[in-house]
Formats: C-alpha cells, structure tokens, sequence
C-alpha cells in the first residue's frame, strides 16, 4: 500500500524493506522526534561504508544506480553531485540544507522534527564519501533544539566518524540557495555569489563544497541500508524513489505527506484528503513553481517528466490547491511583492524589475489598470539577468500565472474580481525589519 | 652672462608659477568631472563616456603639467628646495610647510594615477579606496597655491583661486548628497553585495 | 584577433552607469531600469576595437571580454 494510514499501528521494519510507504516519515501522524534508540529500531544502524577510497567509491556508484536526485527543487543527480566534490581539489566540506526558505514549504522542518536521525545519518554518510572531515547542518530555527538534541545524542554515543555541527538558518527566501548558504555559514552573510564557480568546486573556505537538501540526505541513509534495487521499487525508472511533499489550500487535511514518484497529481492531493472545494487552479513545485488548471493537471503524474508537459515540475514539493472562491491574480501579486522584497538585492534587474513587477501586478490585483504588453516585456527583460535563479523563479511562476487566469485578466483591470474570500492562500510572512 | 643667467632663471619662475595656477584650475576641473562621471549629472546631452573620457584625459594633462611645475620650481636657483621635497613632504629648506602640501598632492596624484593605470589588474575595489585620495590631493594642493606663491595681489588669480575652491567644493557637497545610483523604490534597504562584504573570489 | 570574444556581464557588480551602451549600442542596449543587456555574445572582429573599449570604460569593471580558443 502507497498511502499513509493513520490507523495502522506503524510501517515496520521488514515492510520498510519490502518498498512500501512511508520511507522517511513515520506512519503515526502526531509525536515527537525519534529518539537515536528508536530510530535505530526502525532503521538499524547505518553500515560501516566508507573504510577506503574503493568502498567510497563503490556506494557513490551504488547511488548511482539508485538514480537519487537532490529533493531541493533542482533536482541533480546526487551521484554527480558526489563524485564531483569527492575528487575536487581540496579536502572538501559537507552543508546539510534544511533552510527551506520557501514559506509555504514544511516538508524539511517536519522531517527533521520527527526522523533528525536519519538526516544526520545521511549528513555524516555523505561526508564519509566525499572524505569530508565536518558536516554543517543548517536547519531552521523551529527545529534547531530538536537537531542539536539529536546532534548530543548521537556524539555521547560516538556515532559518526566526521565532526557534525548544527547551525540555524538565516531567514528569508534566498537564504537556502547553495551559495547564499555556504556565504552564511562561512561569513554570516546569506547572500547568493555569482556561479560560477560552482560550490561543488569552490565553497565553503574555497574547498569543493557538497550542499545537500536534508530530504535527500535522509533518503541516502535508507539506500546505505537498503540499497539501490530496493530504493527503485517505487517511483518511475527515470525517476524512482519517493520524496516528501506539502500539501496546503482547499483540502481536507493540510500537511506533509510523503508519496512516490510518478503518481497522478489528483491522487498526491488525496493523501490530504483530497480537494476540500471547487478549484481553480493548482500552484504546484513552491513560489518559483507553475500554476496549471486542475482539470488538466489532476491527470499528469507528479514528476519532473511528467509534468514537463504542462510546463511545470515537482520542484520543492509544493501543491497549493486554490479554491474557487479565491483570486489567483491576488495571490500571485502578493508572492510576486514578497519575492520582490526578498532580492538580495545585488542586481539592478532583480531589485528594479521585480519590483516593477509586482507593481504592475498589484495594480491589476486592485483594479487600478493593467499594461499586460509592458509587463510580458518586464519579465522578458528580467529573466537570466542575476546572478542567480531568483529572479527567473519569479518570472516563470508569474508567467503560468497570466497563462492560468488569463481569462479573468481582462474583468480584473477594470474592477471584476472573482474572490470572495480573503486573500491569504498563499502564506506570504510579514515583511522583516530591515 | 649673469643677466642671461637671470632670464633663464626668471623663466623657470614664471613657467613654476604659470603651470601652478594652470593646474589649480586643472585639477578642480578633474574634481567636478569626476563627480560628474559618478553621479551621472552631466548636462543630458553629453554622453556618459564622454565625460569619463574627459575626465581621464584632462588628468593625464594636468599630471604631465604637474611633472613641468615640479621641475621648473626645482631648478630655480632663486630658491632653494632640493628634489627631495618634490615628494618628501617636509624636506623643503624653503616655506617647509608650503612645498609639503605640494609634495603630498604630488604623492596623492601620484597614487590615484598608479592605481588608475594599473585599475584591471589591482581591482575596483583596491582602485576605489585609492582614488577617494583625491578628495585629499586637491586641498593639499589648494592650501599649497594660497602659500607657495606670491600672486594672490593679482586680481585674476585670486578670482581662479575662489573660482577654482568654489567650483570643487560645489562638486564634492553635490558627491556627498548624491544618491548612488541604486536605490531600490520601495522595500528593505538594499544590502551591500556579497562581492565586497566578503572579498569573494 | 583570432578566436571567440564573449562580452559578458557581472550583475552584482554592474551599477547601470550606461557607458557601455553609448560605446557599443550594437551589442548592448539598455533595460528600462537602465541596466545592460547583452544582444549578442559572441563580438565580431569589427566590433572588437570597440568591446575593447566599453571594458575599460566601465567605471565599476562589471564589463568582462572573455577569449576563448578558436577551436573550443
């Protein structure tokens, strides 16, 4: 079965082992973090890999063949990611990412919240492969107690071989992109440099840096144990495995839900319950993510691959069930301010035109007037033009946006708005101070 | 013989002085067009480059007028002053304090100048917090004209002394309460880039 | 000049001055918050003289000229 139930006293061991759901999350909704003894009940403990540079080599060829992809929203193939900074110049360091600077997004917070073993497992088996002597776990701050618990937990037992520190995130969206983070741990600064290089090659210190995102590592500890045959019995052959996703809007039952690969997108919106009202659209993968129609999308499966046909991508598991009785246009104006506001701030295009954007949104969000030809040339003009993803995040989930709710451009400037609920679907935080 | 003597030496006098207050007004000419280049106020008609350019060239002239001065005021024989003073500034036997500020604009024109020519290679921001030593440069120099020379009983050189100070700090208030270019319109101040915070790569 | 010149742009450090599309408006035009666009990457051998310049010109050295091989 591929469902969390909540009435089954618990997914064990040996049905862990036969590929069934949940992998990464417990079965039991409601609890606290697994404590190091209940976590290796679970689980077990991790193997001993990484004696010698064959071995090494050997389980990153095994990862390999698992076909894990990073779990952050870009989704790289981690065996590349691996090997490059394995044989990269410098004794390399090890960033454990649970940023997840994305506000709509739970899914690394609840993980760490419930298995913090099995992410700093994965943190400490990276490094082992990459030869790196320390692993740094950032986490958010919700969560920070819980990880360093953890953390203690594991160095009274002398667990891992690599030293493993915990740090908080920084706040903020960009903070979690690879080298606004290494800038962070490094400096204190979570501010995004230009690539290249990349912090594969030179990160942290300037050494080849593996930044990872906590669901990913967390997923390497189950293949050390389980293997790559085991890890590819659920998911698709291109992309096999199962990867956590948040679940928020018009459905019965918000949440973290972990799902397999590959499943239609109308049953990844069941897990929660499924829709709770009519939709009107789904924003699907986070803030950089792509609206689409529901009735199209319900059928597609929620993979990269399969929802490269409508434009889209799982990106960092985020599924936004819009209600008919929401404005899409409003919610996509108030994201578009809050990406706005979020530049780092270092480039002109960025700061200056995501900012007129949002405006131009806002505006047609108000009824005020709409300059749709100034707007598509506004977003043309801010594509690729930072020195990092930010701003074309931006533009292609405003982009789906006017493809999506075209229809109510046209009634929305002159005044017409079909929300009749406050806006707010979308969580955006308060602005902080500067 | 001597009165030939006395000609030449009479003519390094005037060239000293001549080039001296040719290069006051030069360099407060350099001070408002550097200004100029970064603020972008130039009058809208006047490209960019143009002003950049203008601002460059009329430098490189005033640091070869500059070389002239030195040179002239050294070989003067009315007085005294030693090459070392050209750049040492307290060697001077004659008005110490004088020819120092000429040798410290020397040694700050000599520095903005280096760092300029070498501006690729060294970085901006290495070049950066050299040039802001001109701001230093120009009233060492000023201070120097007021007391080096004797001419301030002519009408038209105590006009383009006050014009000169006049015209240079105009510039440099207008430096000051300039807004740099990016400011974002509405948000949080915009951070400082993480290239110069951290001296990244 | 043999092999490829490639104009490029370093967005953290460029500070929209506009020089360089005053010298070399063929291959750099300007967005509407004044910043450079870069019409074209690869710089013609006519225009060389003029890349050359607009890279020096750049007050804030945003501007960057990379060579690459002719047979990369």
């Amino acid at each position: 079965m591929n469902t969390v139930d909540s009435d089954r006293p618990g997914v064990n061991a040996a049905e862990l082992r036969a590929g069934h759901l949940p992998r990464l999350l417990p079965a039991r909704i409601w609890g606290g973090p697994a404590s190091l003894a209940e976590h290796l009940a679970r689980h077990g403990p991790l193997p001993a890999i990484g004696r010698d540079a064959g071995s090494r080599a050997e389980f990153i060829a095994e990862v390999g063949r698992a076909g894990l992809t990073g779990r952050g929203g870009a989704g790289f193939p981690t065996a590349r990611k691996l090997h490059a900074v394995a044989t990269g110049r410098d004794v390399p360091v090890v960033i454990a990412n649970g940023t997840e600077g994305e506000p709509a997004s739970a899914k690394d917070k609840v993980l760490l919240a419930r298995e913090p073993h099995l992410v700093l497992d994965g943190a400490a088996l990276a490094a082992r492969m990459v030869g790196a002597p320390r692993a740094v776990v950032v986490v958010h701050d919700a969560v920070r107690e819980i990880v360093d618990d953890a953390a203690a937990q594991r160095r009274r037992a002398r667990l891992d071989r690599v030293r493993v520190t915990v740090m908080t995130a920084a706040g903020g969206f960009v903070a979690g992109e690879a080298s606004a983070l290494v800038n962070w741990v490094g400096h204190g600064i979570p501010l995004p440099t230009e690539v290249p290089p990349r912090v594969s090659e030179r990160g942290l210190d300037g050494r080849p840096t593996l930044v990872q995102n906590v669901e990913t590592l967390a997923h390497l500890a189950l293949i050390a144990r389980h293997g790559a045959r085991w890890f590819r019995t659920l998911g698709t052959p291109a992309e096999p495995g199962s990867m956590l996703v948040t679940i928020i809007g018009a459905v019965h039952r918000p949440g973290v839900y972990e799902t397999e690969i590959g499943r239609p997108v109308s049953e990844v919106l069941d897990l929660a319950g499924g829709p709770a009202a009519a939709l009107a659209a789904l924003l699907i993968g986070g803030y950089f993510g792509t609206w689409l129609d529901p009735a199209t999308a319900g059928a597609l499966p929620f993979s990269a691959a399969g929802l490269l046909a409508a434009g889209g991508s799982p990106g960092a598991g985020l599924v936004a069930a819009l209600p008919a009785d929401a404005c899409g246009l409003t919610e996509t104006a108030r994201v578009a301010r809050y990406l706005a506001a979020e530049s780092a701030g270092q480039c002109g295009p960025c700061v200056f035109g995501l900012d007129s954007i949002a405006g131009e949104l806002e505006a047609l969000a108000a009824g005020r007037r709409f300059d749709q030809a100034r707007l598509r040339r506004w977003l043309g003009q801010v594509d690729g033009r930072g020195a990092c993803h930010h701003p074309d995040g931006a533009v292609h989930m405003i982009r789906s946006a006017l493809d999506v709710f075209a229809a109510e451009i046209g009634r929305h400037a002159r005044g017409w708005c079909r929300g009749t609920r406050s806006p707010g679907v979308l969580p955006v935080p308060p602005r902080r101070a500067p | 013989m001597s009165t030939v003597a006395a000609a030449g030496s009479q003519n390094l006098w005037f060239l000293s002085r001549g080039s001296g207050l040719v290069l006051l007004i030069l360099f407060s000419a350099v001070i408002v067009l550097g200004v100029a280049t970064r603020t972008g106020s130039a009058p809208r008609r006047w490209p960019r480059f143009a002003v950049a350019e203008l601002h460059r060239t009329l430098s490189l002239f005033a640091v070869a007028l500059l070389v002239l001065h030195v040179v002239t005021a050294i070989l003067d024989p009315f007085v005294t002053i030693g090459w070392a003073a050209a750049v040492l500034p307290l060697a001077s036997p004659y008005r110490t304090l004088a020819i120092g500020m000429g040798a410290l604009a020397v040694d700050l024109s000599g520095a903005v100048l280096l760092t300029s020519v070498l501006r690729q290679r060294l970085g901006q921001r290495t070049w950066r917090a050299v040039h802001w030593l001109a701001y230093l440069a120009w009233p060492a120099a000023f201070i120097h004209s007021l007391t080096a020379g004797n001419d301030l009983g002519i009408w038209w050189v105590a006009l383009a002394e006050v014009g000169s100070a006049a015209a240079a700090a105009a510039a440099v208030l207008a430096r000051v309460f300039s807004r740099s270019r990016g400011e974002p319109p509405s948000g949080p101040p915009r951070p400082a880039s993480a290239r110069e915070v951290l001296r990244v790569r | 000049m043999t092999g490829r010149a490639r104009l490029r742009v370093d967005p953290i450090a460029c500070d929209a001055r506009g020089l360089c599309a005053e010298v070399l408006p063929e291959l750099i035009t300007l967005d509407d918050w004044g910043f450079p666009i870069i019409l074209a990457r690869d710089v013609p051998p006519g225009l060389r003289h003029e890349a050359a310049e607009a890279v020096r010109l750049c007050p804030t050295l945003a501007l960057r000229l990379d060579h690459t091989a002719r047979d990369r």
